[in-house]
C-alpha cells in the first residue's frame, strides 16, 4: 500500500510521457513532479511545447496515441481514501476516476460541448455515467449546477444548445458539467485563454468561489503569469516537460529563481511599471528566440540559448535546486537571480 | 424550423421546374423526326404528316411545351408508342424491382460501409484500415455489370444458391422476387459502398479530433459509446449526404445491373425504349429518376434537421 501524505491529494512523480514516431521520441514531459493539495490550486506555467498540457492529460489520461506515460508514478487519493496510482491504473477502473474523482475543463469553449446535444443533455450524461438518478432528478441536479455557475434562466438554458450560448457561456456549462458529480480535483487546461479579459476575470472569480465552496483541488495549466497571482497557491514552471521552478506562489512573485520564469514576468505589459521616468512608453521585453523543439533539445540546460545569465557551466544539464524555503529552481545561477 | 422546410420544398419545386424544361428541350432537340422513326423507312410523306399531326408535332415548340406541361400536372406522361399504352402504367409495372433493387442496394451499401468506415477511422492506419481502403478503392474501380457476372457465375450457376437472372416470371411469389434481386443488390451495393466508406472514414477522422470528443472521454464513459453518441453522430451528415447521392445515382445506375441480370425494371425499360426510338417513354422515365433524385435529396435534407440542431434555427 502506497503512503500519501493526508493533505496531499495528487502526486505525480518523476513523469515521463513521451510520444514516438517513426522511431523519433518526443520527451513532451520529462520527469515532472508536484505535489497538489486539499482544497488548494498548483499552477503549471509555460510557453506552448512545455508539456503543460500533456502534463494534465497524463492525469487524465486522455492522451491520443502515439503519446505514452513510460515512466514515473501519479498517485492519486480516491474520495473513499483509497491511493491509486494513475499511470498504471487499468482503463476500466480509470473511467470510474474520470468525471467523478477528476474532471476537466478545457481551453477551447466554443468546441468542448458537443453540437448535437443540448447543454442539459451534456451535463445530464456525465451526472447518470456516474450515478444511478432517474432522469428528472438528473435535470434537477444539472439545472442546480446552472445555478452554481451563475447561468441566469437556468431551466430554460438547459434545452437550449451549445451553439446559442456566448464563449463566457459555454465555459460556464463546461465548468458545471465538470463540478456535476463534485469531483476531488479540477483541471482547468487554459480555461480562461480564449475569452475577452472581462469574461477571465468572472471566470477565475467563479473558480475561486466554487473553489471555497466545494473544497475541491484544482490543478491550474496556463501560460499567463498574471492570473496564476490571482489564483494559485503553488506555483510550477515548465521549459521543454521539466520543472524549471518550483515555489509557493508569494515566494515565487518575490524573487524569480529562475531566468525563464523572470522572462515570463517581463513580458506581461504592465501600464505603471512600463514608463520611463519621463512617463515615456518603454518596450516590452520578450523572450527571444523560441522554445525549442523537444526532439531536438540543445544539450546542458535547455534554456541556455535564450538566456541572459548564460554562463560556461551551463552546458551541464542542471538539476532542481533549493533556492529557498520550498523553493526549488533548475538554475546553476538561481543565488545570483 | 418551418422556414428552412418551406425553403427546401420551393427549392425542390424550383429544381423540377427546370428539370421538366430540360427533359422537354432534350427530346425535341435529339437528331431524327420522331414520326419518320416510329414509322420506319417505308413510310409515305403522307403517313408520317400525319403522325406528326396526331403526336402534336407540327405544332410551334412553345404550345408543345404548354401541352406537355398541362399534360404532366395531371399525371399524364403521355402513350408509349411501342407498347401501347400509357407511359406511367408502363412504368409503374416496371417500378418494383427498381424500387426493390435501390432500397436494397443502398442498405447493403450502408451495412457494409458504414462500421468498416467507423472502423478504419478509429484505428487509423491499422492493419484493418489499409485492408478495407484498399478493397474500398478495388470496389469502387469494379464496374457493377462485372462483379454482377462473378457473382452470377460463383452464387449461382457454380453454388446454385440464387437465380441466375429474371424476375420468377408472372405470378412469382415475393420471396422468390426477392431471391432474385439478392445477387442484383449485393453488386451494386458492394460498388456503391465504397464511397460511402471513403466518406464514413474521412468524416469520422474529422470528429474524432474534436474538443467535444474528448470532453466525452473525460466524463469517463466507455470508447463505444464516446465513439457512436458523442462522435458518429457528428460524423453524420456529410455520410448521409452521400448517401442521398449515391442512392440518386442508383437509380440510374441500376440500368446496367438490371441488363445483366435480366430484371424487368425501369432500367431495362429504358434501354429497349432508347433501341427503338419510344420517345414518350424516355421522357417519362427521365423525369421519373430526376424527381426521385430530387425528392431524395430533399428527404436528406429534412434529415439533417432530425441530427443537427443548427439546421433548425
Amino acid at each position: 500500500m502506497t503512503v500519501l501524505p493526508d493533505d496531499i491529494v495528487l502526486k505525480v512523480s518523476d513523469l515521463q510521457t513521451h510520444f514516438e514516431l517513426g522511431g523519433r521520441v518526443a520527451k513532451s514531459v520529462d520527469g515532472v513532479s508536484f505535489d497538489v493539495r486539499r482544497g488548494e490550486t498548483v499552477a503549471v506555467v509555460g510557453e506552448s511545447g512545455s508539456g503543460k498540457s500533456v502534463t494534465s492529460l497524463s492525469i487524465m489520461r486522455l492522451l491520443s496515441s502515439p503519446g505514452r506515460i513510460v515512466g514515473g508514478s501519479i498517485l492519486y487519493r480516491t474520495s473513499q481514501g483509497q491511493i491509486v496510482d494513475i499511470a498504471a491504473l487499468p482503463e476500466r477502473k480509470m473511467r470510474a476516476i474520470r468525471g467523478r474523482e477528476i474532471a476537466m475543463i478545457f481551453q477551447e469553449p466554443m468546441t468542448s460541448l458537443n453540437p448535437l446535444y443540448t447543454v442539459g443533455d451534456q451535463i445530464m450524461e456525465m451526472i447518470r455515467l456516474h450515478e444511478p438518478v432517474s432522469a428528472a432528478e438528473a435535470r434537477q441536479r444539472a439545472k442546480k449546477m446552472l445555478d452554481l455557475v451563475e447561468i441566469p434562466a437556468a431551466d430554460r438554458r438547459l434545452d437550449e444548445y451549445p451553439h446559442q450560448m456566448s464563449g463566457g457561456m459555454r465555459q460556464r456549462v463546461m465548468i458545471a458539467l465538470a463540478l456535476s458529480c463534485n469531483p476531488n480535483l479540477l483541471i482547468a487546461d487554459e480555461p480562461t485563454t480564449a475569452l475577452d479579459v472581462t469574461i477571465q476575470a468572472q471566470i477565475l472569480d467563479l473558480l475561486r468561489r466554487l473553489q471555497r465552496e466545494i473544497g475541491m483541488s484544482i490543478l491550474f495549466i496556463t501560460h499567463n503569469l498574471g492570473v496564476v497571482a490571482e489564483i494559485a497557491h503553488d506555483v510550477v514552471v515548465m521549459y521543454t516537460g521539466r520543472v524549471v521552478e518550483k515555489s509557493p506562489v508569494s515566494g515565487l512573485f518575490a524573487h524569480q529563481k529562475h531566468p525563464y520564469t523572470r522572462g515570463l514576468l517581463a513580458c506581461i505589459p504592465n501600464a505603471s511599471r512600463d514608463r520611463g521616468a519621463a512617463g515615456e512608453r518603454l518596450r516590452l521585453n520578450p523572450i527571444p528566440g523560441n522554445v525549442p523543439s523537444v526532439t531536438a533539445l540543445p544539450p546542458g540546460c535547455s534554456f541556455a540559448p535564450r538566456c541572459s545569465y548564460r554562463i560556461p557551466h551551463c552546458d551541464e544539464a542542471p538539476p532542481l535546486m533549493t533556492a529557498g524555503p520550498s523553493h526549488l529552481s533548475r538554475c546553476w545561477r538561481h543565488e545570483a537571480l | 424550423m418551418s422556414r428552412y422546410v418551406i425553403q427546401r420544398f420551393l427549392g425542390m419545386l424550383a429544381v423540377m421546374f427546370v428539370v421538366v424544361t430540360i427533359v422537354f428541350i432534350i427530346v425535341r432537340i435529339a437528331p431524327g423526326d420522331p414520326a419518320a422513326v416510329m414509322l420506319g423507312p417505308d413510310a409515305t410523306a403522307q403517313d408520317v404528316a400525319s403522325l406528326r399531326a396526331r403526336l402534336g408535332l407540327d405544332q410551334p415548340l412553345i404550345v408543345q411545351y404548354g401541352i406537355f406541361f398541362g399534360q404532366l400536372l395531371q399525371g399524364d406522361l403521355g402513350e408509349s408508342i411501342f407498347l401501347n399504352r400509357p407511359v406511367l402504367s408502363a412504368l409503374a409495372d416496371r417500378a418494383e424491382p427498381t424500387f426493390f433493387l435501390t432500397l436494397f442496394s443502398i442498405f447493403i451499401a450502408g451495412l457494409i460501409a458504414i462500421p468498416v468506415g467507423i472502423l478504419s477511422a478509429y484505428w487509423r492506419g491499422s492493419l484493418f484500415d489499409q485492408v478495407s481502403t484498399t478493397l474500398a478503392m478495388l470496389a469502387a474501380s469494379v464496374p457493377s455489370f462485372w462483379l454482377g457476372l462473378l457473382l452470377i457465375q460463383f452464387f449461382a450457376v457454380r453454388l446454385g444458391i440464387f437465380p441466375v437472372s429474371g424476375y420468377g416470371g408472372p405470378g412469382a411469389s415475393l420471396a422468390t422476387r426477392l431471391s432474385h434481386l439478392v445477387l442484383p443488390a449485393l453488386s451494386l451495393g458492394i460498388v456503391s459502398s465504397a464511397l460511402i466508406l471513403r466518406f464514413t472514414r474521412a468524416s469520422m477522422l474529422d470528429v474524432l479530433n474534436d474538443d467535444y470528443v474528448r470532453t466525452a472521454r473525460s466524463k469517463g464513459m466507455g470508447e463505444f459509446r464516446v465513439v457512436m453518441k458523442h462522435a458518429f453522430k457528428n460524423a453524420l451528415i456529410p455520410v448521409l449526404t452521400v448517401i442521398g447521392l449515391t442512392a440518386a445515382l442508383l437509380v440510374s445506375g441500376a440500368v446496367v445491373t438490371e441488363t445483366v441480370f435480366g430484371l424487368p425494371g425501369v432500367g431495362n425499360l429504358v434501354v429497349s425504349a432508347v433501341l427503338r426510338r419510344d420517345y414518350p417513354v424516355i421522357q417519362g422515365a427521365l423525369l421519373i429518376v430526376a424527381a426521385l433524385y430530387v425528392l431524395i435529396n430533399f428527404l436528406i435534407d429534412m434529415l439533417y434537421l432530425l441530427v443537427d440542431p443548427r439546421v433548425r434555427y
